[in-house]
Formats: structure tokens, sequence, C-alpha cells
């Protein structure tokens, strides 16, 4: 059956303004977040918030300090433990990643990618809080790395691709080896890219809840102890927007402003890195 | 390049006159490149070693639960800490429950917007909404959850269900009295979270279709829409469909967001506006203060259960998605 062109052509523009309809109703919820946090969050945000520690439940004050100080503390021991292994398998992957174990690897990476971050968390706590005895900052550090690892392994990889390929050529040419080729000519091109690729992941795991609440488990107190329970702000605002008081909540909305203020920037920088590299690539 | 054998011209080894010397010299490596590629080798041996150790510790703290309970486990539905009785059909029921409500909102809305990246949207227009999808996927959960607790249920409860119960209310799914955490709510946030997943992967599929496909279409005499529709997303069919169960499994895995606003309640009920919960929920609320191990190891075979049915989501949606560009990076790296 032929349908009237008009009718074809009506189906089409109605179809076509749909989309246009489904772009701006994705977009509304990071709107309202981001509005919701301004107005709620903002007015919070002063320097009692960014030098007190949290106090006791029901009193008045206290900020996000050691929330802060937690935070960067469990990422940092995420970073160290988990970069290495990502950026090392990402190169592996790019560059001998051609036969059927560099395709196992990359399967499992994207496999890993998917697992539930809690589960993630449930292993941390058999490995470290469990034979520790105690819940621990190394514990978070360790369940955020393990996170880290399968992202950053495949954007390295895609970042070490994109260099051309008559850089290894004209290395080789000059009597380089393989290995200094690689990591001298190759990796080293790339490196602006890896770095932007790790960013964009520390942005990720920065706001990471589920895998740290059985492991750093978080602290009302400031610490700076790896072996014991530590703050962090995912957890604080989760526990505070759950909390039955007026203050809390208005905490828990200061902080997760600063947190997606951290979060975005981050994952702002590294996007527009990544998008110029692509291009020029 | 990966496939061919490292070499190294060594001048003595050149210098021998047969050709067979010569072909063996350069297929020498040297010791640096050994090193190099052992320890890349190493570090990526990790990481299915790390799969296999997360499924080893997963199956073997659950054995205790597994081993009193059964299949029954994922029958029953009484979860009784203190009596000991264990049954995680209300906890599964929920995780599968809210992301089938997320899918149905998220697929269509994703979908759109995928094709609004690739086909409608002014050039120039294309590049910032995709930046700002993309963004909605670097929130984290726990922010989600705010904005669920205090803004989203009481829209939902105060502004829309108030209009939407006339309309829906003698629905079997829309019984019962709406107090606001519950499975719509969860289902409305996870929606939400995964539409940025979908939208990425779709997107990229689509990018990857040739134009020639679109130019035949639109030679044949379709619109445009008529293009999309009947060239375009059928040749990328199985890549969207990855995409698709890409997005089931953050959906199925997320704890954070969930946990906040779906109530949290042990029950089986068909009802979206009454409360539910999650495998991942009831591992966050209870895994610290399990009160005895069988509690402990009952909570361990719940996630047994989610590592096993995420793995094989994501298996599936990376074999359908590596269909359309096999090998590429495609969906890896759009977030």
């Amino acid at each position: 059956m032929m349908r009237g062109r008009l009718v074809r052509q009506l189906i089409g523009s109605t179809m076509t303004g749909l989309t246009y309809g489904a772009a701006v109703l994705a977009i509304l919820p990071l709107a309202t977040i981001l509005v919701m946090l301004v107005v709620k969050g903002a007015g919070s945000l002063d320097w009692n918030f960014f030098v007190r520690s949290a106090v006791a439940p029901g009193e008045l004050g206290g900020g996000f300090a050691n929330a802060i100080v937690g935070t960067v503390i469990v990422v940092a021991l995420a970073c160290v433990i988990g970069l290495p292994i990502g950026i090392g398998t990402g190169i592996f992957l790019a560059e001998f990643g051609g036969a059927r174990f560099g395709l196992v690897v990359r399967f499992v990476a994207d496999v890993l990618n998917g697992v539930p971050s809690i589960v993630i968390g449930i292993f941390a706590w058999t490995w470290l809080v469990k034979p520790m005895g105690h819940f621990s900052a190394l514990a978070g550090g360790f369940a955020l790395g393990m996170i880290l690892v399968p992202i950053v392994a495949r954007t390295t990889e895609e970042m070490v691709r994109l260099v051309p390929n008559s850089l290894r050529e004209a290395a080789l040419a000059l009597g380089y080896q393989r290995w200094r080729t690689s990591l001298q000519v190759i990796v080293r091109t790339a490196a602006a890219g890896i770095v932007t690729g790790c960013l964009v992941a520390v942005a990720r795991v920065a706001g990471e809840t589920a895998p740290l609440l059985f492991t750093a488990l978080g602290n009302q107190f400031f610490s700076t102890r790896i072996a014991g329970p530590m703050a962090a702000m995912p957890l604080q605002i989760y526990v505070y927007a759950l909390g039955p008081y007026d203050d809390w909540h208005r905490q828990a909305w200061a902080g997760a402003l600063v947190l997606i203020v951290l979060v975005l920037a981050l994952s702002l920088i590294a996007r527009a890195v990544v998008r110029a590299k692509r291009q020029h690539a | 390049m990966a496939d061919i054998p490292a070499t190294v011209l060594q001048p003595e080894a050149a210098s021998k006159a047969s050709a067979e010397a010569r072909w063996r010299a350069l297929r020498t490596v040297s010791r640096g490149d050994v090193v190099y590629r052992s320890v890349l080798t190493a570090l990526a041996l990790l990481l299915p070693l790390l799969l296999i150790l997360i499924a080893a510790e997963l199956v073997i703290n659950a054995l205790p639960a597994a081993g009193k309970f059964g299949l029954g486990f994922l029958t029953h539905s009484t979860w009784d800490p203190v009596q000991g009785q264990f049954g995680a059909l209300p906890l599964i029921f929920g995780t599968l429950y809210s992301s089938l409500v997320a899918l149905v909102i998220a697929v269509p809305l994703a979908l759109a917007c995928a094709i609004f990246l690739t086909e409608f949207a002014p050039r120039w227009l294309r590049t910032p909404v995709a930046t700002l999808i993309e963004l909605l996927a670097a929130v984290p959960s726990v922010i989600y959850g705010l904005w669920g607790i205090f803004v989203l249920i009481p829209l939902l409860r105060d502004h829309l269900w108030p209009v939407g119960r006339h309309v829906l209310g003698w629905l079997p799914i829309f019984s019962g009295v709406f107090y606001g955490p519950s499975v719509l709510a969860a289902g409305v946030i996870l929606a939400v979270m995964i539409v940025p997943y979908i939208a990425a992967v779709s997107r990229e599929v689509l990018l990857a279709v040739p134009p020639s496909q679109r130019e035949a279409g639109l030679a044949l005499g379709a619109t445009r829409w008529e293009t999309v529709w009947s060239v375009i997303l059928p040749y990328g069919r199985a890549g969207i469909i990855g995409a698709v169960i890409l997005g089931l499994g953050r959906a199925l895995g997320e704890t954070m967001a969930v946990t906040m606003v779906i109530g949290n309640r042990h029950e089986v009920s068909a009802s979206l506006i009454q409360p539910g919960y999650t495998i991942a929920a009831a591992i966050a609320n209870e895994f610290s203060e399990a009160v005895s191990d069988m509690h402990l190891a009952s909570l361990f075979l719940a996630g047994a259960v989610l590592f096993l049915i995420t793995v094989v989501v994501n298996a599936i949606a990376r074999v359908l998605v590596w269909r359309v560009a096999r090998g590429s990076a495609i969906g890896s790296t759009a977030i």
C-alpha cells in the first residue's frame, strides 16, 4: 500500500520533531540536577565547610574537611594500585593485542567494566578487610583501583593506537630497539591522551560510593591513617542525605555540589583534550 | 604491525653470508624486547585473573548458603536474619523489575537521542548535545540518589501521581497507596542513568553505518525518517541491541541511587508504586551489619547471582556491539 506523499512527509517531520524533544528530555535531568545543587548547596559553601570535620549527629555546624581529605587519599591509593596495571594492559593491547590472547583480554576488560561496583567492593572486603580484621582506606583504594583498571586499559589502548605508524617505522629505521620505540616514541607521543583517559577514569571512581561502603566505611573524624576507616565525600553525602536532620541535608547538597564540580570539571577537560586529539589523528 | 615479530638488525648477524642466517637475524629479539613484552603481558594477565578471583571469592564465601538453601534461595521470599532463613526472590524480582521499567523508559528516549545526534541535528549542535548527554553518565550515582529523594520523589508523589491516578489507577501495576520510595522511582532514576550509555553506544553504531546505505535509501525516494527507520536502524540492529543490553547491565548492578529511592522492602509486588528491593541495594544495606555467618553467606550468594547475571549480560552485549565493528573500541571508551 502506498501512502500519500503528504502523509509520509508529515510522519517524517513528526518523528524528527520527536527526536528533538527526546534530546531535550534527556538533558533535562542534568539541568535540574545542576540547578538544584547550586540552589540548595551553594549557600552552605563557606569557610567552615572546607576546614571543619563532621560533628556529632544532631549538632549544628561541621563540614566536609574529613571527607574531602579522605576522598583525595582513597583516590590517590586507587591511582597507585590501578593506573600501572591499566596503562600497562592498554599498551599491551595496542602493541601486541592482535593475537587471540589480546582479544580475550579486551573482552574481559569490557566485561569487568560492566561488573557492578558493589561486587568489586565485596571482593576488596574478602581480600583486605576480612584478613586485616577492620575496615580501611587501603581496602577502599584497592576497590576503586580495580574499577580503574579496565577503564584505563581501554582508553590507553585507543590513545596508543592513534599514534601514526610512520613514527614507529622512523624510529625502527633509526635503529631503535622495539621496546624503546614503543616506550620512547609511541607511548610518549600518546602520553597526553593517556593522561586524560586516566583523568576520566579517576573522575568516575571519585564519585563511587558503593565499593567504599564496607571497605573505607566512612569516618566521622578527621583521619589520614590508611590502615583505618576513612571518610569520603560520596559516603558522607549518602549518610547525610538519608539522615533525619535538615542540617545534614543542607550539607549533603553542598557536598554534592563540590563533588559534581570536581567530577564534571575533570571529565570536561579530559573530553576536550581527547576530542582534539581524535580530530588531529 | 602487532603481528610482525620484533626485528633488530645486528651487524654481526647480518654479515653472515647465508640467506637463512640473515633471515634468522631479522627475527632475533633483543633482551629488552623480551622483558618489555613479558612485563606488559603479565600486567594484561591480571585482568582475566581478577575476573576469576572475583568469581572464586563470591562462590567460596557463598557456599554455606548455597548448601543450606539450594535452588530454593532463588524461589523463596522469606528474608529473616533472626531466624536464619534466606530467600532472595524479592531481591531478584526487584532487580529485574526496576531494570525493566528503566529499559521501557530509556530505550525509546536514548534511541531517539542517537538518531537525533547522527541524522537530524544541525552539525554545530551535535557535539555540544552529545557531550551534555555523556556528562549524565559522569554524575555520581549518590547525587542521582540525592536528586531522587528530594526532587524526583516529591515530583512523582505530589504532582504527577495525583493527576495520573485518575487515568492509570485502575491498572494492577499502579495499585495501592503511593508513599514515594518505590520501584517506579527507582526505574525512572535508572532510566536517566542508562540513557547516556545506550545513546552513546547507539550513536557510534549509527555512525558506523556506511553512507552508501543512507544514500541508497534516499535515492529510492524515501524520506529521511523512512531511511532512518527502514535502512539505518535495521543495518545497525545488532549493535543497537548490544547497546540496550549494555544499558541493562548498568541498571542491574546500579546500587546507590536505587538504594536511596526504592524503599528497601523484602516483598514481591507487581505494583510499581510499592517499595521493592534489589540485590545490590540489599548488599549495600546489610553487608557490613550482617548478624550471622549465614546472613553474610546469603548476601555473598545474592552477590554471586548478580555477578553471574551482569557478566552474562555484558558478554552478550559486547559480542553484539563488536559484530558491528569487529575489535574496535565502540562502546568501551564512549563513556
